[in-house]
């Protein structure tokens, strides 16, 4: 199998903060990889360099075969798309559904608009009547819908989930998850995703890479990581905190 | 209209779920309404600026006598009387004439500075914000260079430099209010740039240009029309000092700063030939400043969406 | 100090409405229950009310709030007919909060120790010396490693978890008999978040305060408390003993545990939530 993202000792530093000390990570094609960590893993950071918005400082991005460098074209654009943690922050708060949905197509020339935009509603669930609404006039989980909409009226090969769901309530969240879940069957896509609840990444993805201070502790299956085979420490503190409280 | 038809009508404009692009729209425009009609001090300046747009529409037909024409053989300096309601000048011409007529030259002044330099502190606070590091640091150096000039002492500078007259006036005072909106449009650019929805824009492909145009600025647009409808005031003012230290508009044309300059050798016996024009001001002034507190409640974005 | 029967706070009947201009919002619809010295959670999604109610205990609903129930009392004093001083006496003092985000909630120009000092000193007559002491002894009991230094420290020159342990510390500084934690840990990272709730923990049962603790997780909620109060659409659809979740009668409660991905447990797709309107009715 090919890869889909591949990337080789990845350095990423803001003012001489090294966010990623150089990661290297390999996502074949079809396949469904996590990232997990705390805050300041550098798992978003990971994720953000790949989009192209953040700065790479040394080290290859290699995306469907082609390297990447310091500047995305369109093409790439149209191969990787990204879902962000805050559903309530990346809808525009003076665009309606349609007008949002409307702009990725516009931008790329899309000539069959009216059908696509219809089409993506109804396959994240919404439906036409939730077209003409506002950011404001939605719940959490339906702007997670658009947004996901949003992402996928390009057709991408490859989704960059950043912890999608952690901003909403645990209902909303089953749902949201159950819907990436069926449109990577559907379309047979590539998932990257960031989460820092290990219960999210094992119930999506097939591999994870935990992650911790800006370098990879080690990457494992799923299946691994259930029957808690693994070797890292703090693997092992994420899998204990991860249980629930034990009082001791 | 049935009671009914209306009560439908404004569901049909509050509905949650609209059904076109044309219903949401004014759907939100009607909210905005609500909450602008609802301040009755924004809804009384409101309706100054209308009646000042009447007057200036219909200056020629509501104007009993002729703004420049006077009888000087037998009615100059008259005090306000049923003929004059105003009085009249030095020049024996009717002040409650002039003043109408005057209206449109107030209109002209602060239309042209607003379309002239809003655009233009709009355009280089979006770009200086957005794009950051050193087009940014040129851009804003020049707004402060600008900014650090008294507005009025600038605008004569430039009004001696390019000749009197309300043309240049306009000319002067456009190019010197432009730097406040600048920094307004470049604070709020700078706020919305890291946000996740423009972002998402720059992770369509969309060109810097693109976003600026059309994701950054239509945020900007609702606090630089705030801005702009209470500085029209301080526009007012500042081209009736131009006019009044003779360099803005000249006799005898009825512009009400002017007017005042002509009226202040009568001051003290003729007052109403300083007064009529120095109370129009003052109402305008009013009308524009409670117009720009309405429109602030009922536009602004950090007032919540709804 | 409390009454005979053990009870800390008794609620009956809670209401919190909020008046707005398209019409009255029901927040919290009739919240009943009672404390005693023991861990309480209240769960529930967002809207259903948990953060209200803990709101109206401790006094802090916003200004338009419309806060009525036919009883509210603490250690048998009726907290809404006390004058409004009595109240902020008691607020800090005897009946602390702890919010979700200490960043928030600290003051950003004063020491950390400094407002532990403050918190202490408009509470108890005692010397600065004295103060001190008692704060420094706090941070060390909040497990904080160097409490001398992060005493003098700012909020923001500490990190999410320690800046919760020193709002902890600055809480229970006046030795408060009920703690109301709205979402403590919802901010931290998951190691941190236990350090945290087995800081609160101990303090609880050391010191038999009876704490409320609020928060969207329910399976977190029933691993720390000993009692579970689930809340919907402002009202409450079941209480229940923590230990005996996993036989929750209600549709909700049941579908709030199972909808959560589990490690171990492979469902393709999770069970989702169906919401029937009469659990709201």
């Amino acid at each position: 199998m090919t890869s889909a993202i591949s990337i080789e000792g990845l350095e990423v530093v803001f003012d001489r903060f090294r966010a990623l000390k150089g990661v290297s990570l390999e996502v074949k094609s079809g396949e469904s990889f996590g990232l997990v960590g705390e805050s300041g893993s550098g798992k978003s950071t990971l994720l953000k360099a790949i989009a192209g918005l953040v700065p790479a400082a040394s080290g290859t991005i290699t995306v469907n075969g082609k390297t990447l460098g310091a500047r995305r074209d369109k093409a790439f654009y149209r191969e990787v798309q990204m879902v962000f943690q805050d559903p309530y922050g990346s809808l525009h708060p003076r665009q309606t559904v349609d007008r949002l949905l409307q702009e990725p197509l516009a931008i790329h020339g899309f000539a069959d608009g009216e059908l696509r935009i219809q089409r993506a509603l109804d396959e994240v669930g919404l439906g036409n009547g939730f077209r003409f609404r506002y950011a404001h006039q939605l719940s959490g989980g339906q702007r997670q819908r658009v947004a996901i909409a949003r992402a996928l009226i390009l057709e991408p090969s490859i989704l960059l989930l950043d912890e999608p769901t952690s901003a909403l309530d645990a209902s909303v969240q089953a749902e949201v998850l159950n819907l990436l879940e069926e449109v990577r069957r559907r379309r047979k896509l590539t998932f990257l995703m960031v989460s820092h609840d290990l219960a999210i990444i094992t119930h999506m993805c097939e591999r994870l890479m935990v992650m911790q201070s800006g370098e990879a502790v080690e990457t494992l299956n799923a299946s691994q990581l259930i029957a808690h085979r693994v070797s890292a420490d703090y693997t092992h503190n994420l899998l204990r905190a991860s249980e629930g409280f034990v009082r001791g | 209209m049935s009671a009914e038809a209306i009560q439908t009508r404004r569901e049909w404009l509050l509905s949650d779920r609209p059904v076109s692009r044309m219903q949401a729209r004014l759907g939100r425009a009607y909210v905005a309404w609500r909450r602008f009609s609802a301040n009755r001090l924004a809804f009384l300046g409101l309706l100054i600026i209308i009646a000042l747009l009447v007057v200036a529409a219909f200056a020629d037909v509501l104007a009993p006598y002729s703004p420049t024409i006077g009888d000087l053989k037998n009615a100059r300096l008259l005090a306000p009387s049923a003929a004059h309601w105003f009085g009249t000048d030095d020049l024996g011409r009717d002040i409650y004439s002039r003043i109408l007529f005057g209206s449109r030259w107030t209109l002209y002044v602060v239309i042209l500075v607003a379309i002239i330099a809003a655009p233009i502190g709009l355009l280089v606070g979006t770009v200086a914000g957005y794009a950051g590091g050193w087009t940014d640091a040129i851009l804003m150096r020049i707004t402060d260079i600008f900014l650090a000039f008294p507005k009025l002492i600038l605008a004569l500078a430039f009004v001696a430099a390019l000749g009197p007259g309300i043309e240049n006036a306009v000319l002067a005072i456009a190019i010197t209010s432009w730097p406040p909106y600048a920094r307004i449009a470049r604070a709020e650019t700078m706020t919305v740039r890291n946000s996740d929805y423009i972002k998402a824009v720059q992770l369509m492909g969309a060109s810097p240009f693109r976003i600026v145009l059309r994701h950054i600025m239509p945020l900007c647009i609702s606090s630089l029309i705030i801005r702009v409808t209470l500085d029209m005031a301080g526009i007012i003012l500042t081209a009736a000092g131009l006019g009044f230290l003779g360099l803005g508009a000249q006799p005898p044309l009825p512009e009400w700063g002017t007017m005042i300059a002509s009226g202040r050798r009568f001051v003290l016996d003729q007052w109403w030939v300083a007064g009529a024009p120095g109370f129009a001001i003052l109402i305008v002034s009013l009308g524009f400043n409670l117009l720009g507190d309405g429109l602030r409640d009922a536009l602004d974005p950090r007032s919540g969406d709804q | 100090m409390s009454s005979a029967t053990g009870t800390l706070l008794e609620v009956d009947d809670l209401r919190v409405d909020f008046p707005t201009r398209t019409g009255l919002i029901q927040a919290v619809r009739g919240v009943s229950f009672s404390l005693g010295r023991e861990r309480l959670g209240i769960v529930g999604e967002s809207g259903s009310g948990k953060s209200q109610t803990g709101r109206a205990i401790m006094g802090v609903t916003p200004p338009q709030a419309l806060v009525t129930a036919k009883k509210l009392a603490f250690d048998d004093a009726d907290l809404l007919a006390m004058p409004a001083r009595q109240r902020r006496a008691l607020r800090g003092n005897r009946i602390a909060m702890i919010l979700q985000d200490p960043k928030y909630s600290l003051d950003p120009v004063m020491s950390i120790g400094r407002q532990i000092v403050e918190t202490l000193r408009t509470h108890e007559k005692v010397s600065k010396a004295e103060a001190r002491e008692r704060a420094l002894a706090m941070l060390e009991a909040v497990q904080i490693r160097d409490p001398a230094r992060v005493f003098d420290l700012h909020p923001h020159e500490v990190s999410g978890g320690m800046g919760q342990r020193a709002m902890i510390a600055m809480m229970l500084i006046a030795g408060p008999e009920l703690m109301i934690a709205d979402e403590p840990t919802s901010a931290l990272d998951v190691t941190v978040q236990l350090d945290v709730l087995n800081i609160l923990d101990r303090l609880v049962g050391e010191r038999g305060m009876g704490l409320i603790f609020i928060s969207h997780d329910l399976r977190l909620v029933s691993s720390f408390c000993d009692r579970v109060i689930v809340m919907y659409a402002g009202k409450v659809v079941e209480q229940i003993k923590a230990s005996e979740l996993r036989d929750a009668q209600h549709p909700y409660t049941r579908g709030l545990l199972n909808c959560m991905p589990r490690i171990g447990y492979e469902r393709h797709p999770l069970p989702v939530l169906d919401r029937k309107p009469e659990w709201a009715a």
